[in-house]
């Protein structure tokens, strides 16, 4: 267990030192992500007409502050779950054979990976959070105050559910590739799907009903919807223990077929690749 | 004690077969034809703890096929096999622990990083013992003598020396079985020789048991003793390297010296002629009428000198291999052809 421990620790600590090679480019990546925010402000502003004279109060609930707020957190969750390359590099894993290094180790490969993306984004948070604490600050008008101690717990564990959903969706996908060695343009589908099937798009109360509704039952929500809206005061701590529970279920049945899947796919394995 | 048997181990691939031409090509989208290949078929043997055995054979004979049967990565169809009394495909750590497989030039190490994080990595997945660890990390480096690179990141590192590397990093927990796929494939001279008198001191040493397959005839001759010749997914021969010699030779090389000039200006009824600049000759001659072809051109001819050597090995096995696929060639076996573009 301790030897365990250990090793995930230096998993860790390698994908860290590795991730700090290119540091420039890192860092311009990093910064980069904080220009979409800018067009929200100023599309939103727009369909709330702010500047005309008889501005919308809401739509669906939101007012125009909850909206601009809703994509600041967005951000803040996207920061959690998405899984840059995740998939992908599984995929060129299992295709061109250095999946190989994983099945004649002594190590569980999905493990493995978990504690490297757990490293980059230990690594991202570290540039990030300069950026990201200037960026609220700038926006400080657009929150209404500081929600209870309550609600900035369930925050906090969705961020953390959030990045444990991502990893999973993702790493599942790229399991895929065990039965189809080219999985680019599912992943392509995934990420649109994802977009706003995960509420990056747009909250997912705008959707007509019935669609929001399906919307909600599915774990993308988790990605980017929920820890967006826990922040906006949208759920009664009751709620929050649900949904938070709900999520922990998916968790685990993501968990148990991301291990059928790498059981199988490594069965049916025949090392492709010489 | 036998490290590794092999019993009737058997593995076949469906292959797609993907036709020439776009209407063909759409057509594949939603039928499509599978071939099988017999990538490995009826292979048995068994080797002991401590040997150095190489696998001989011609591209997508199915020595990687079989290597990766021992290393575990594929299932076999049929028949089974243990290495150090485990299953391979398996796949328990106790087994993975013991074990190592370098495949040519596909790499474990990092490659943004020097090579010494790499190896720290493994000392965790290893649970290598700290000391253990240092000693080992000493030994290896100084002996294929890379200790000076250890901090540099891999990927700015000469092909040579990113092998070396690869074979520290599959050396550091000790394994009992080391498997090597192409060792040495697209080293320089030098680099193969270093590489080859490291395992050949290292083997001795620890007594690790080695099984190897490579191109080069070279690296064979110097490490191994012991030969099994694979090809077509089935074992050729499984003996000593001085057996493949008698068994698939039929001819050896003869060097004669001439006194000056006085020489035959035909040699066709000994021999076929292989160099030939006077006074000297080099002949290949059947291997049973040496000392008949002897006598005639000693009583024939004034001769200074005379010398007999087996053909390169090298000569000797590509002859078998091609020999083997004209025979597979007449017979228009498709099945069979397929089994050379696997691997």
């Amino acid at each position: 267990m301790i030897a365990r421990l250990r090793t995930n620790w230096i998993i860790l600590k390698t994908s860290v030192e590795e991730r700090l090679v290119y540091r420039g480019d890192f860092v311009f990546a990093t910064l980069i992500r904080f220009l979409p925010i800018v067009t929200q402000i100023f599309l939103w502003g727009a369909i709330y007409g702010i500047h005309t004279s008889a501005p919308l109060k809401s739509i669906k609930g939101y007012s125009y502050q909850e909206m601009v707020a809703y994509y600041l957190l967005v951000m803040v969750g996207r920061a959690f779950s998405s899984m840059p390359g995740l998939a992908n590099g599984i995929a060129n894993d299992v295709r061109d054979g250095t999946i190989k290094k994983y099945l004649v180790q002594p190590i569980d490969m999905l493990g493995y990976l978990f504690w490297a993306r757990v490293a980059h984004k230990l690594v991202y948070y570290l540039v990030a959070i300069g950026p990201f604490i200037l960026v609220f600050y700038l926006c400080r008008d657009y929150f209404a105050g500081w929600p209870d101690a309550f609600t900035i717990t369930a925050w906090i564990l969705s961020l953390i559910m959030a990045f444990l959903v991502g990893f999973l969706i993702e790493s599942l996908i790229g399991l895929i590739a065990f039965w189809f060695l080219e999985v680019s343009s599912l992943i392509f589908i995934y990420m649109m799907l994802n977009y706003f099937l995960s509420g990056h798009m747009i909250p997912l109360d705008l959707f007509p009903e019935p669609l929001s509704q399906w919307m909600q039952m599915l774990p993308f929500k988790y990605l980017a919807y929920f820890p967006g809206t826990v922040i906006l005061g949208k759920y009664s701590h009751q709620e929050l223990i649900f949904e938070l529970s709900i999520e922990v279920v998916w968790v685990i049945v993501l968990f148990s077929l991301n291990r059928i899947a790498f059981q199988q796919g490594t069965r049916r394995y025949s090392a492709f690749g010489g | 004690m036998n490290a590794i048997v092999a019993k009737n181990l058997e593995k076949t691939y469906k292959v797609y077969q993907k036709k020439e031409g776009v209407f063909a090509s759409l057509k594949g989208l939603w039928k499509r034809d599978y071939k099988t290949v017999h990538a490995v078929s009826d292979v048995s043997f068994s080797i002991e703890q401590g040997e150095i055995v190489a696998f001989l054979g011609p591209n997508g004979a199915g020595k990687t096929t079989t290597l990766k049967l021992l290393s575990g990565l594929i299932f076999p169809s049929a028949g089974e096999a243990t290495v150090l009394g485990h299953v391979p495909w398996k796949r328990e750590n106790e087994y993975r622990r013991r074990f190592s497989l370098v495949m040519g030039q596909k790499n474990q190490l990092w490659w943004d990083l020097p090579a010494q994080e790499s190896f720290r990595l493994h000392k965790e997945i290893y649970r290598i013992d700290p000391q253990q660890y240092t000693r080992r990390i000493d030994e290896l480096t100084s002996l294929l003598e890379v200790r000076h690179l250890i901090g540099q990141p891999v990927r700015e590192l000469s092909l040579g020396e990113r092998m070396r590397m690869e074979l520290i990093a599959a050396l550091l927990h000790k394994p009992d079985v080391l498997l090597l796929d192409e060792p040495t494939i697209g080293l320089d001279v030098v680099s193969q020789r270093r590489v080859q008198e490291f395992l050949k001191y290292y083997q001795v040493k620890q007594k690790t048991t080695v099984v190897l397959t490579s191109h080069y005839m070279k690296d064979v001759e110097a490490l191994c003793k012991r030969a099994i010749i694979i090809n077509q997914g089935s074992i050729k021969h499984d003996g000593p390297l001085s057996d493949i010699l008698d068994k698939f030779s039929n001819y050896k090389i003869m060097d004669v010296q001439f006194d000056g000039d006085d020489m035959p200006p035909d040699f066709s009824q000994w021999g076929e002629v292989i160099e030939k600049e006077a006074p000297h000759v080099k002949l290949k001659v059947p291997r049973n009428k040496i000392p008949e072809i002897l006598s005639s051109l000693l009583s024939k001819y004034r001769i200074l000198d005379v010398g007999v050597q087996e053909r390169p090995l090298e000569e000797v096995i590509s002859e078998v291999f091609t020999e083997q696929k004209n025979d597979m060639a007449q017979s228009h076996d498709r099945k069979s052809m397929l089994k050379s573009t696997t691997d």
